[in-house]
């Protein structure tokens, strides 16, 4: 029996299920890396891509295939014209009858959660506008595992910490392994008060330089330009809260970069040659993850 | 003035009592009483009362169903209930949150999947903070009253 038939919300797992999933990623990394297996051969996954998002629909496809399963996608431009009449409880009723899993990523808040309770078969959320990533955040965390260490780990959250979904889902994750999280950002975009009340003990900056040697991780996202009003504030604040080589001069060496990626300058591109930066290897890791995600759902041991 | 001289005891039905003060409206949207009711309701806002200085009460003369009656403790206080049958009291118990609220409340996000022209209800779990929406997480705490339907 699958640990779990659906995977909506990081919040439905227990750190038992999250160290399951981690481990058995660990075991499909081979395969990840160029191989393959037959663990879904004959099985076929829906991307279920109401928004565009070619990157994760990308991740799930590779692990699918390297796992000897299938896909069939249903772009955003037949789904537009689908959406216009239909609704969403439809369409998954529909395909659901298709295929043996569902990728659904949806603009909408709480859209895996309804996809999952008129599905036939398990659906995974790719992603439901502000609300939930899930298997971002799985592969954030088994990126710290592989890189650095998940248990007594002190990491920074560095940028927007007010609107970045990675950053809320990671916190909460995170809650669940006793992490010590420092919050560094600007002050118009510091994470929600509850979200603060929440995590008890955090210590908050709004200077990089004040946490880089107390920290094992760095993890780093993107301040964008339309949260500010006035574009020099934007200028002065996201250039303040840019890692540059410069800036991980006397960091430690077991210091890792994290960012959930597509980066624009919030980390200059000398850092990639610094031992520091993992977030290639980052975006890597969402393959081994997300056949550990598959292949659970889809009955695989 | 005691609350009896304002309304009338009523033979059977159920007595709304120790409503917090200006908050009879919002039962009667919770029960669904509007415009369509045919069952003879009445109530009083702003009673003095012994206890919480001034209370409103409903008096709804129809059985009205103890799950029905529970959603009423989303106004908070210290609501309670009498069941009324032949004049005399034969049930009283205080107002309990449902672990699940269904249909009563709006979720205030816009970009939640529950306000699109989905076939679902909205639906809350009780959380700490007060009710969080089963779709979209979002937590609904003293401002509760503003979105019931
Ligand atoms: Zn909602």
């Amino acid at each position: 029996m699958p640990r779990f038939r659906h995977l909506i919300s990081i919040d439905d797992l227990t750190r038992e299920d999250i160290e399951y999933i981690l481990e058995k990623a660990e075991k499909f990394e081979d395969v990840a890396r160029k191989g393959y297996s037959d663990a879904l051969k004959g099985k076929l996954l829906g991307n279920l891509f109401f928004e565009p998002s070619t990157r994760t629909r990308m991740s799930f496809e590779t692990a699918m295939k390297r796992l000897g399963g299938d896909v069939v996608n249903l772009n955003t431009a037949e789904v537009s014209s689908i959406a216009k009449g239909e609704t969403l409880a439809d369409t998954v009723r529909v395909v659901s009858e298709y295929v043996d899993a569902i990728v659904i990523r949806h603009p909408r808040e709480g859209s895996a959660r309804l996809a999952s309770e008129f599905s036939s078969v398990p659906v995974i959320n790719g992603g439901d506008g502000a609300g939930q990533h899930p298997t971002q955040t799985l592969l954030d965390l088994y990126t710290i595992k592989k890189e650095s260490n998940l248990g007594n780990l002190k990491i920074a959250l560095v940028g927007d910490l007010k609107y970045s979904r990675t950053v809320h889902s990671l916190i909460r994750a995170l809650r669940l392994f006793d992490a010590t999280i420092y919050l560094v950002s600007p002050e118009s975009l510091k994470l929600p008060g509850d979200f603060v009340d929440e995590l008890g003990e955090v210590i908050e900056t709004d200077q990089i330089s004040e946490v880089i040697d107390e920290v094992n991780v760095i993890y780093v996202t993107r301040i964008q330009k339309e949260r500010f009003p006035d574009p020099e504030e934007y200028a002065k604040v996201s250039g303040s809260y840019r890692i540059s080589a410069d800036t991980l001069q006397n960091a430690p060496d077991d210091l890792i970069v994290m960012h959930p990626l597509p980066r624009v300058d919030e980390i200059a591109t000398d850092v990639d040659l610094t031992p520091h930066a993992v977030y290639f290897r980052q975006a890597f890791y969402g393959i081994p993850v997300r056949m550990a995600i598959l292949s659970e759902v889809m009955g695989y041991e | 003035m005691s609350e009896g001289l304002l309304i009338q005891k009523i033979k059977d039905g159920t007595v709304i009592d120790h409503i917090p003060p200006g908050k009879a409206l919002f039962v009667l949207k919770i029960l669904g009483i509007d415009e369509k009711t045919d069952v003879i309701v009445s109530f009083a806002m702003n009673v003095p009362s012994r206890k919480m200085g001034r209370k409103d009460i409903v008096k709804v003369e129809s059985d009205v169903g103890e799950e029905e009656l529970n959603k009423i403790a989303l106004i908070g206080g210290n609501v309670t209930i009498n069941i009324i049958k032949d004049y005399r009291v034969v049930q009283k118990f205080r107002v309990n949150l449902p672990e699940e609220i269904v249909g009563v409340v709006r979720c205030p996000n816009q970009s939640c999947i529950s306000n699109s022209n989905e076939p679902v209800e909205y639906r809350f779990r009780v959380s700490k903070k007060g009710i969080r929406c089963h779709y979209c997480g979002r937590t609904l705490g003293d401002e509760v009253e503003k979105w019931i339907i």
